[in-house]
């Protein structure tokens, strides 16, 4: 079984259709029993750092989502849950949960392509240079293009924790991956077949980024 | 970098399309949810549908409609007419919608954009904008006028002036339709949609008028388009999306070319 964190981050039901079409039995649930029980762990959100991370303490969740992380679960993040596991976010200047060392910084106001002004958000389909190998990103094609929308970007400290680059202006992480962690700043669940290849790839995964 | 978005638009009423979409074989089908993944099969981007009807028997048949797609498509899609409160995009959006549009209640009631964008975050607010072309005037300055209820009825707001405030107000993007070119199918409103483009930050979907694939290479480069709505090009099978994206990638038009 799935488990889905509803931490009242953002409409969670279409993760969960997504994985009901590949047949993935979940979950939807901020009971943190129930996800002790979950073999796997899905962290998503839209919306804002503050918020999302005001949640997370009054629920008790965050204290829990390192446990997992720490035990060996698989745990995939997806957009703001992507985000809130770094040490802080700009958004509000929101100290996070601190299971990735850095930053999420928000894309620079003049980012530019050329001559071309670029818009914030980044909102639509950007291909990701992922690292090659992991057990997550498996069978998917070198020009698959995955769907985003958001205006903070994921820079972690440490560039061996990245697994996947995208250009915008400028070249961000978007995507992190270390042990049984992994974590995109796209939408899989929104993402077409590209998108649905790595659920399913993350719903079959033990947990181990050996190759 | 981004690759231009190609989004079908369906309109339905009482839960089916209005004109029937040619399937394969050339066959008929009025069914939204049928369509929806047609063209999500196909390579649409996103999908938008919109809601001709209104009563309140209909808004339970468009919702039940909304759930089945999103059981069905896993692209991003996005639903208008007739909503007007905080509540209405509540339904939407839990239904399975990512993203809500509003059009003529948003020029009666702006608050509604405000509202929305704190309720439910700015990506998920489209404003809807049916613009025609006037003589420019102290009061229409950039000589477009924000027009409502289908283009009948002259609003004395400046297009320009509306997308602007309607960016402040907290909308995540503009879908922005020609009442002069829409039906045409002679191109899209290449210096409206340029203007309104390179004034706002948040992306502009053009709308209205696409009849063949030049049509959209134009708006997309000289029109300054982040995204082109097409609507009777595909359904009538006269071109379809792989091959409209195959003729923009030709033509240095990044587009998304592996679904």
């Amino acid at each position: 079984m799935i488990g889905i964190v509803d931490y009242r981050a953002g409409n969670l039901t279409s993760v969960a259709r997504a994985l009901e079409s590949l047949n993935e039995p979940c979950m939807i649930t901020n009971d943190s029993r129930l996800l002790d029980d979950a073999s796997h762990i899905i962290f998503p959100g839209v919306g804002a750092a503050g918020a999302a991370m005001a949640n997370l303490r009054e629920s008790g969740l965050d204290g829990h989502l390192k446990k997992w992380v720490q035990n060996g679960k698989p745990v995939l993040g997806i957009c703001l849950g992507t985000q809130v596991i770094f040490d802080r976010s700009e958004e509000d200047d929101t100290p996070c949960l601190g299971i990735v060392p850095g930053v999420v910084k928000r894309f620079p106001a003049d980012l530019r392509e050329g001559e071309q002004r670029l818009k914030i958000p980044h909102m639509g389909w950007n291909r990701v240079a992922f690292r090659k190998n992991h057990p997550v990103f498996a069978g998917i094609p070198e020009d698959a293009e995955f769907y985003f929308v958001h205006s903070y970007y994921p820079a972690p400290a440490d560039e061996t924790w990245a697994a996947g680059w995208t250009d915008y202006g400028i070249r961000f992480c978007s995507a992190v991956a270390r042990g049984n962690l992994v974590a995109v700043q796209f939408h899989p669940e929104k993402s077409g077949r590209p998108g649905l290849t790595l659920l399913a790839n993350f719903c079959r995964w033990g947990g181990s980024d050996a190759q | 970098m981004l690759s231009k978005r190609i989004i079908p638009c369906l309109d339905v009423r009482d839960g089916r399309l209005t004109k029937g979409i040619k399937f394969k074989e050339n066959v008929d089908i009025g069914d939204p949810v049928q369509a929806a993944r047609a063209y999500y099969e196909q390579g649409a981007d996103e999908i938008v549908f919109y809601d001709i009807t209104a009563s309140a028997e209909a808004r339970a048949i468009m919702l039940d409609v909304v759930k089945r797609v999103a059981e069905t498509i896993f692209i991003p899609f996005s639903v208008g007419g007739g909503i007007r409160t905080v509540d209405d995009m509540r339904q939407v959006i839990l239904a399975g919608a990512e993203k809500v549009s509003v059009n003529s209640e948003a020029v009666k009631n702006p608050g509604v954009i405000r509202d929305g964008a704190r309720a439910f975050g700015s990506q998920c607010i489209v404003l809807g904008m049916d613009v025609k072309k006037v003589l420019a005037s102290r009061e229409i300055p950039s000589g477009y006028e924000m027009v409502i209820h289908g283009g009948r009825t002259f609003t004395g707001l400046d297009a320009l002036r509306w997308a602007k405030e309607a960016e402040r107000l907290g909308a995540g993007e503009i879908c922005l339709n020609s009442i002069d070119a829409d039906g045409t199918r002679d191109g899209y409103e290449l210096d409206l949609t340029a203007l309104i483009s390179s004034h706002v930050g948040i992306p502009v979907i053009a709308s209205g008028g696409a009849g063949k694939p030049e049509h959209l290479l134009d708006v997309l480069t000289r029109g300054k388009a982040d995204a082109a709505l097409i609507a009777s090009m595909v359904h009538y099978r006269t071109h379809t999306i792989p091959e409209i994206k195959n003729f923009l990638h030709d033509h240095g038009v990044k587009t998304r070319l592996q679904w």
